[in-house]
């Protein structure tokens, strides 16, 4: 399983590894708010939580179809397949390099980020802290999407739109955990919430993808 | 090999009786029955679309058989197919340690040297994959049998693309897994100039419309309701 993070990791450096697209997509989305909404401080301000919130989560659905299909396309999956490794495992594992090399440094990021939002002091904590605990749902959810859709041609289009809706409560209570904790309530509720939500994810999803696996490498 | 592995290998067999396999759920195979010792070779033969890639895969495990029975040990098979699972980035000797370690081997740099040396890689051991012609690649798809350290060795069309040189290497690689106490399953049109049975599956051709003749215990219960 080691092994198989490793190479994961490695990969994702490489050249065409798609290392850092996530995380520069996200600065950029970040980045074109103020455009639109114009520079006013306490609009950016209200909405900063949610819109980092928001571009964390479409930097993380840009690179979800690469986790199974490439190693499909070239027999790896196959051959992954028969090795010792359970799928349970290998969905797991590739989850978890998703995570580290897409949703770790949005995760490090947004609180960087949240300055150009003019995003309120404690607030730049607790959006680290509602995405650190919400992204592992995220590439979780996603890599169970990515499993369903990994055998179809152009099946990009087709994971985020089967991703998105899933994706709503994670949003729901991340940003909303982000933002009562600016606003100065207590933001216990949502956030438990959203671990609770990322637990469930972590717990079930490598079985119900590897079972999606299974199916579409028949 | 590992004189453990040896003595495991050696009481192992690949049993497959009255196996039907199917492609699309339409079966494609059936009343398949042979064997497969260690220390044989089995040489698939059959036109192209006759169902050997669907034989193999489901013996590898990969798809579920429509009917009849599979035994063999387990954990004791590897595949190599049409695609080589060759990480294009990563160079030649990162690829096969990193199926060697997924298998679990104790000693992964001797399993590579093994490898390295017999399928002729060791001077492009540390270029990028990316840059192989497909022969090279095809080489490095079949090291990477050698690097599983699993007895039986289940291959489809394992020569495409090589030369006859590499043939060689690939008939004398074939040739030392089975005298260590392996065994090869492969699917082949070419003269390996191997020791091996030939096992032709053109006579066990399913009848493609024999599915649409099953007959579910539903549609018998709705014949019985509108007579």
């Amino acid at each position: 399983m080691i092994a198989l993070m490793l190479r994961d990791l490695r990969l994702a450096i490489r050249a065409g590894g798609g290392f850092g697209l996530g995380l520069a997509f996200f600065l950029i989305v970040v980045t074109l708010v103020p455009f639109g909404v114009g520079p006013e401080s306490d609009i950016l301000a209200r909405i900063a939580p949610g819109i980092l919130w928001l571009g964390a989560l479409l930097a993380c659905l840009l690179s979800l179809d690469r986790i199974f299909q490439l190693d499909f396309e070239d027999g790896s999956l196959d051959l992954l397949a028969t090795a010792p490794l359970p799928m349970e495992g290998t969905v797991a594992v590739k989850a978890l390099a998703h995570w580290v090399t897409t949703g770790l440094p949005l995760v490090l990021a947004a609180p960087a980020l949240g300055v150009l939002l003019n995003l309120p002091a404690p607030g730049h904590l607790w959006v680290f802290v509602t995405l650190l605990l919400g992204t592992p749902a995220l590439s979780m959810i996603g890599a169970f999407g990515a499993a369903l859709t990994v055998g179809l041609k152009r099946g990009g289009l087709l994971l985020s739109l089967l991703v998105l809706p899933l994706y709503v409560p994670t949003l729901i209570f991340g940003a909303e955990a982000a933002t009562r904790a600016i606003d100065g309530f207590d933001n216990t509720a949502p956030l438990m919430m959203l671990a609770g939500i990322t637990l469930a994810s972590i717990a079930l999803l490598p079985f119900a993808a590897a079972a999606a696996l299974r199916i579409n490498l028949r | 090999m590992s004189p453990s592995r040896r003595c495991r290998s050696s009481r192992m067999e690949l049993r497959v009786e009255d196996l039907t396999v199917a492609r699309g759920g339409v079966p494609v195979l059936e009343g398949l029955t042979f064997a497969l010792r260690s220390g044989e070779v089995l040489v698939l033969r059959g036109p192209n679309g006759s169902g050997k890639t669907t034989l193999l895969r489901t013996l590898a495990g990969l798809q579920p058989p429509l009917r009849g029975e599979i035994s063999l040990p387990p954990e004791t098979i590897t595949y190599g197919a049409h695609a080589d699972g060759v990480k294009a980035t990563l160079t030649v000797a990162e690829n096969l340690r990193f199926w060697a370690a997924v298998h679990g081997l104790a000693d992964i740099e001797a399993a590579l040297d093994g490898a390295l040396d017999r399928f002729n890689l060791r001077g492009l051991a540390h270029r990028a994959a990316q840059n192989l012609s497909a022969g090279q690649k095809r080489r490095l798809g079949l090291a990477r049998l050698l690097v599983t350290g699993r007895p039986i060795w289940l291959l489809d069309e394992p020569t495409v693309s090589l030369d006859t040189a590499s043939v060689g290497l690939f008939a004398e690689a074939v040739r030392a897994h089975v005298a260590g106490g392996g065994a090869a399953l492969i699917a082949t049109h070419i003269d390996l100039g191997l020791d091996a049975e030939v096992f032709d599956v053109g006579p066990y051709k399913a009848d493609p419309n024999a599915a649409r003749g099953h007959r579910s215990a539903f549609d018998d219960a709705l014949d019985g309701a509108f007579p």
